[in-house]
């Protein structure tokens, strides 16, 4: 009986068809998808503090209002995926409790600070832009639920990217002080937007059972050498260079040769060592814990309303 | 989608995809815009900027909540009313600007503290910061979009074309802001003890800065006609302000007042001293780079 279930299950997802929230699954694939999505879901939610650090200071009405637009949309994809891992039976509160204990992670590069308004033009631009990459084969993963929700974001974030790359162009047709404030920016923010991939694939270690679960679809490298790819001619257009020697056209292979992240780096943010790692989780936590008044108050409003209506029934 | 697909015109694409803010133009477009006859038309820049300053500055103030609120869907309203807000202040600015030979950037960021002639109300802190709590910003935000809306339906009788377009924009718009604010004050007042007496305080809290919404201003009696005198919009204010309260099971506090300032207050640019901070985090990086371009 068992069997006949998984195989059904292997052959859906071997026929690129979508597995559903009543349908059966394993164990594992339940629990790395909630794991991922989370993950996901968090790093929506962190992601929306190093931008919504410039909103109040946005140099023009116009871009506050875009920027503003753009952090609450970064609220919005947080609540589609804890909506989807709840269709796989988690909970939102035990979601935001794991990630402010520090038991589930985000993308690690929300550690880094946002330390001009080029930053929030550059996250765009790069940030955003190494997500979409991560993201648009996600809207085939096997799971409908993730799929769905990762077609409506990656909709918006190709938006977001589009208003960051204008922000750039714009500055760049500025002053001398706002182009160097770009490049200023890109140098800071090339690396850790490579590192967004993840490790290389001879150190990845979820990689190959999720690729057979079609809930991930390509690896870190060619996700990684993708990005590289359509990055260069848009810092070409822009006026912009990567801080990257190695950075070259590859006439055999047709793909442009790029340097190694700093790998140790990486692993001492995702450690916990990053400039902002403690500064995001306490500001959520305090977001949280400052609301679960109100959270209750909601909560015990619905239940008395809900007894008078029967009362009065 | 494809993957390259969300690439697509990222190099070139054409203009007209890009712009979330830039659609307030659009939105009056087909608009007069002339200048109705016989209208003072500093004063009628001065009330744009009134009506407009009230919309920036809480605008200010509630996107402050943006990532600090109680819970997700709580960030995103209260980021839709700012947005919201903002909108209603770039048209405003915009319209006193073709009066002032200015534009709504100058108008935000170059004028100093006193040029700006928002009411008080807009400006207090009333949460996240240590001024206030969530319940505070629903308070301030029930009275707040109460009284705007009351204005707004009457301004759509206005003799200027553009105020009576920007009101009539508005309403729907002030009209979910009133109805997020009466929501929540209902629930707090009803919820829990703590709840109860947060919300209360709250009240207490905007409840001085009530009085000046409705103080008639000399800029409101010269455009008789085109602006709306405040001091007549008190008792349908009231009654709403008491329904909700009535059903949150809450106190109408006593009509203390804030006393004005050797007669003055925010419509003759006489702030609180937050203003002063508020715009130094608003305005200084426009500021610190004269002849950017955004
Ligand atoms: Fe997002
Ligand atoms: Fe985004």
């Amino acid at each position: 009986m068992a069997d006949d279930l998984e195989l059904r299950f292997e052959r859906t997802v071997q026929a690129e068809s979508r597995i559903e929230p009543r349908d059966w699954m394993p164990d594992g694939y339940r629990k790395t998808l909630i794991r991922q999505i989370a993950q996901h879901a968090h790093s929506e939610i962190i992601g929306m503090q190093p931008e919504g650090n410039w909103i109040s200071r946005a140099p023009s009405l116009r871009r506050k209002a875009i920027l503003l637009a753009k952090v609450q949309d970064e609220a919005g994809h947080g609540l589609y995926l804890y909506s989807a891992t709840e269709t796989l039976g988690a909970d939102r509160e035990d979601l935001t409790t794991k990630l402010i204990e520090g038991r589930q992670k985000y993308s690690s590069i929300f550690n880094y600070p946002t330390l001009t308004f080029a930053d929030v033009g550059v996250i765009g631009w790069l940030v955003d832009g190494a997500a979409i990459c991560n993201q648009v084969p996600l809207c085939r993963t096997s799971y409908g639920p993730y799929a769905r929700a990762m077609i409506r974001i990656c909709k918006e974030e190709s938006f977001h990217q589009r208003q960051g790359y204008e922000l750039l162009m714009t500055m760049m047709r500025g002053t001398q002080q706002q182009k160097d404030m770009v490049q200023d920016s890109v140098n800071r923010w090339w690396w850790p937007a490579l590192m967004m991939f993840g490790p290389p694939d001879a150190e990845s270690t979820n990689t190959e059972q999720s690729m057979a679960w079609r809930i991930k679809r390509d690896t870190n490298d060619e996700l990684r050498q993708k990005f590289v790819n359509m990055s260069v001619p848009q810092a070409e257009a822009l006026g912009v260079t990567f801080p990257d020697p190695e950075l070259k056209w590859n006439e055999e292979r047709g793909q442009y040769d790029f340097g190694s992240p700093d790998w140790d780096e990486f692993w001492q943010v995702v450690k916990g060592g990053g400039v902002c790692n403690e500064q995001r989780i306490a500001h959520r936590r305090k977001a949280h814990e400052d609301g679960a008044w109100v959270r209750e108050a909601a909560a015990a409003h619905a239940a008395k309303h809900d007894a008078r209506k029967e009362g009065a029934a | 989608m494809s993957f390259d697909n969300a690439y697509e015109s990222l190099l070139g694409g054409e203009d007209a995809h890009w712009a979330f803010g830039t659609g307030f133009s659009e939105a009056l477009s087909g608009v007069n815009r002339e200048f109705p006859a016989g209208v003072d038309r500093d004063a009628l820049a001065a009330y744009c900027l009134m009506l407009g300053d009230d919309a920036l500055i809480c605008s200010q103030r509630l996107a402050e909540w943006c990532s600090r609120a109680p819970e997700l869907e709580e960030d995103i309203a209260l980021a839709n009313i700012a947005l919201d807000l903002l909108g209603q202040a770039r048209m405003l600015l915009t319209r006193a600007g073709e009066v002032l030979g200015k534009d709504e950037d100058e108008l935000a960021y170059l004028r100093d503290e006193r040029e700006f002639r928002n009411v008080h109300l807009a400006e207090i802190d009333c949460g996240p910061g240590p001024g206030g709590d969530f319940a505070t910003t629903i308070a301030r935000l029930l009275v707040f979009s109460s009284w705007r809306l009351a204005l707004f339906s009457r301004l759509r009788g206005s003799a200027d074309p553009v105020l009576k377009a920007i009101a009539e924009k508005g309403l729907k718009e002030l009209a979910y802001h009133r109805d997020h604010a009466a929501q929540w004050t209902v629930r707090l007042g009803d919820g829990t003890d703590e709840s109860h007496r947060r919300m209360q305080a709250g009240l207490d809290r905007v409840w001085p800065f009530v009085d000046e919404l409705f103080a008639t201003h000399s800029v409101d009696t010269v455009l008789a006609g085109v602006a709306v005198d405040p001091a007549s919009l008190r008792s349908e204010v009231d009654g709403v302000l008491e329904a909700v309260l009535d059903a949150a099971g809450l106190t109408r506090p006593a009509d203390t007042k804030a006393a004005r300032v050797a007669g003055m207050a925010g419509r003759d640019g006489v702030h609180t001293e937050a203003m002063g901070y508020l715009l130094a985090e608003m305005q200084h990086l426009h500021r610190s780079l004269p002849g950017a371009v955004w």
